[in-house]
């Protein structure tokens, strides 16, 4: 047993004890997971709706970006971002006269990178929601003289909530899983720092298997919210067999 | 562009062998969940710890974590597992056997309790029912959202990337490092997995048409 105490002790909070850092990092992940949630949660809602009422140039870009990035590896993309973003930013660095290496760093890389490919995913999750709010409902609110954004704000975003949240669960838990992806770039998040602890204790075995249990607490907690979530938003929805409230 | 496709063939054997191995284990996974209380338990413990860590800590696992353990070092797998080709190949296939037993479980749901009742009424064996009437009808019905698993595990294999090998993503990551042309780099390479993709899902497609002979047009 004093293997296992030793292995504890390691990825316990105590003087040589891991457990602070890799707290530090979880904490990261989430929040670079959120941040990158977000921006794909704005590239959807943009890309539904170039697909939903765009004209045939926007509807035909959101095609494209919905095809191209679903159909390639998201480490291609953050590849893309950092080399990429760097390239770009020291052209108009040295544009503008600055001089030397313009780098972005690894959470706006991450960011991006894994929010532009959820975005992708995200763009079919709301669009399928928006196509399945009743016709009728749309065209009462129009009747009972509401605005276009009184009647986005009352009847069209709740109701797109309302059935695009199971989707919207399942790109945040692809979302928390890609977000190691990041580590590639330096950033300290829970994936690297797993690695790092791994790498420098001779205890690999152990940094992983903690890096099981910190991910799978994670995911089963975002499974939790987001179910109760769901349940909120079909709160007064009659419970029919087959539609099953949380 | 030549030198990418360069890496066209492991990425291609990575994805081949682990889908192909990954449906098997899929269907063993999904057939003992069916069966008696402590198979289906210790299939949903796999299935919930495996999809709900992300893959590159599962490769990692593999290729980090075990080498440290004495009894693995010991084994006969050994000579396998320190090999970042079958590490990569072993976290593939453990992984998309846990995605591809739930849709394969989707799929045995769906087989009709009449063509099972059929199958017994007519004398078969249990073997002998599996393996005419169920696991086809099951596969069957499986195959559309299957193939949606096998493109996700093209793109995976660019993870194997991340230990050493030198396929498609690898390449490319070590020409832009040399290069820093981020963008042409991309869209080769982008190009290429999306024709991957693309022939996938038609083949898949025409997997589809062939097994559903009733449903093509023209038949009464």
């Amino acid at each position: 047993m004093p293997d296992i105490l030793a292995s504890l002790t390691l990825l316990g909070f105590g003087p040589t004890g891991w457990g602070l850092q890799l707290l530090r990092a979880t904490a990261m992940t989430l929040a670079v997971s959120m941040a990158a949630y977000v921006v794909g949660m704005a590239f959807g809602a943009l890309g539904a709706w170039a697909k939903l009422a765009g004209r045939a140039p926007a509807r035909l870009l959101a095609e494209a970006y919905t095809t191209v990035l679903r159909g390639i590896p998201d480490l291609l993309v953050i590849y893309l971002f950092y080399f990429g973003g760097s390239q770009v930013l020291t052209a108009l660095g040295h544009a503008f006269g600055g001089e030397g290496f313009f780098g972005l760093n690894g959470f706006t890389v991450g960011m991006l990178a894994v929010g532009t490919v959820s975005g992708a995913y995200q763009t079919e999750v709301l669009r399928a929601g928006f196509l399945a709010v009743p016709k009728g409902e749309i065209e009462a609110a129009r009747m009972a003289g509401m605005g276009r954004l009184l009647m986005l704000r009352r009847i069209i975003f709740p109701r797109v909530l309302r059935f695009a949240l199971p989707g919207m669960g399942n790109v945040w838990q692809q979302v928390l899983k890609e977000s190691t992806l990041i580590s590639v770039t330096g950033l300290v998040e829970l994936m690297r720092q797993i690695h790092i602890g791994a790498g420098s204790t001779h205890d690999a075995f152990a940094f992983y298997v903690c890096g099981f249990a910190l991910y799978l607490a994670l995911t089963t907690l975002s499974g939790v919210v987001f179910r109760a979530w769901e349940g909120w938003s079909l709160r007064g929805e009659p419970r029919v067999a087959g539609r099953m409230a949380a | 562009m030549g030198q990418l496709l360069g890496g066209l063939p492991l990425t291609l054997e990575l994805a081949s062998i682990s889908i192909s191995a990954g449906i098997v284990l899929a269907t063993a996974l999904a057939l003992l969940r069916a069966g008696l209380r402590p198979g289906a338990w210790f299939v949903r413990g796999y299935v919930y710890v495996l999809r709900g860590t992300p893959l590159l800590l599962q490769i990692f696992l593999i290729y980090y974590g075990l080498g440290q353990l004495g009894w693995v070092r010991h084994s006969v797998l050994w000579p396998f597992l320190r090999q970042p080709y079958w590490c990569a190949i072993l976290a593939l296939t453990l992984n998309t056997a846990a995605y591809g037993s739930e849709i394969i479980r989707g799929g045995l749901q769906a087989v009709p309790a009449g063509a099972v009742e059929a199958g017994r009424a007519a004398g078969m064996s249990r073997p002998l029912l599996y393996r005419r009437i169920v696991l086809p009808l099951a596969l069957r019905q499986a195959l559309p959202a299957y193939s949606n698993e096998m493109i996700s595990m093209i793109k995976a294999t660019s993870l194997a990337s991340i230990v050493t090998m030198m396929e498609l993503s690898g390449i490319a990551y070590a020409i832009i490092s040399e290069t820093y042309r981020a963008l042409e780099v991309f869209l080769c390479a982008g190009a290429i997995y999306l024709t991957l993709t693309f022939l996938l899902s038609r083949a898949v497609a025409m997997a589809e048409a062939w097994l559903n002979p009733h449903l093509r047009a023209g038949t009464p």
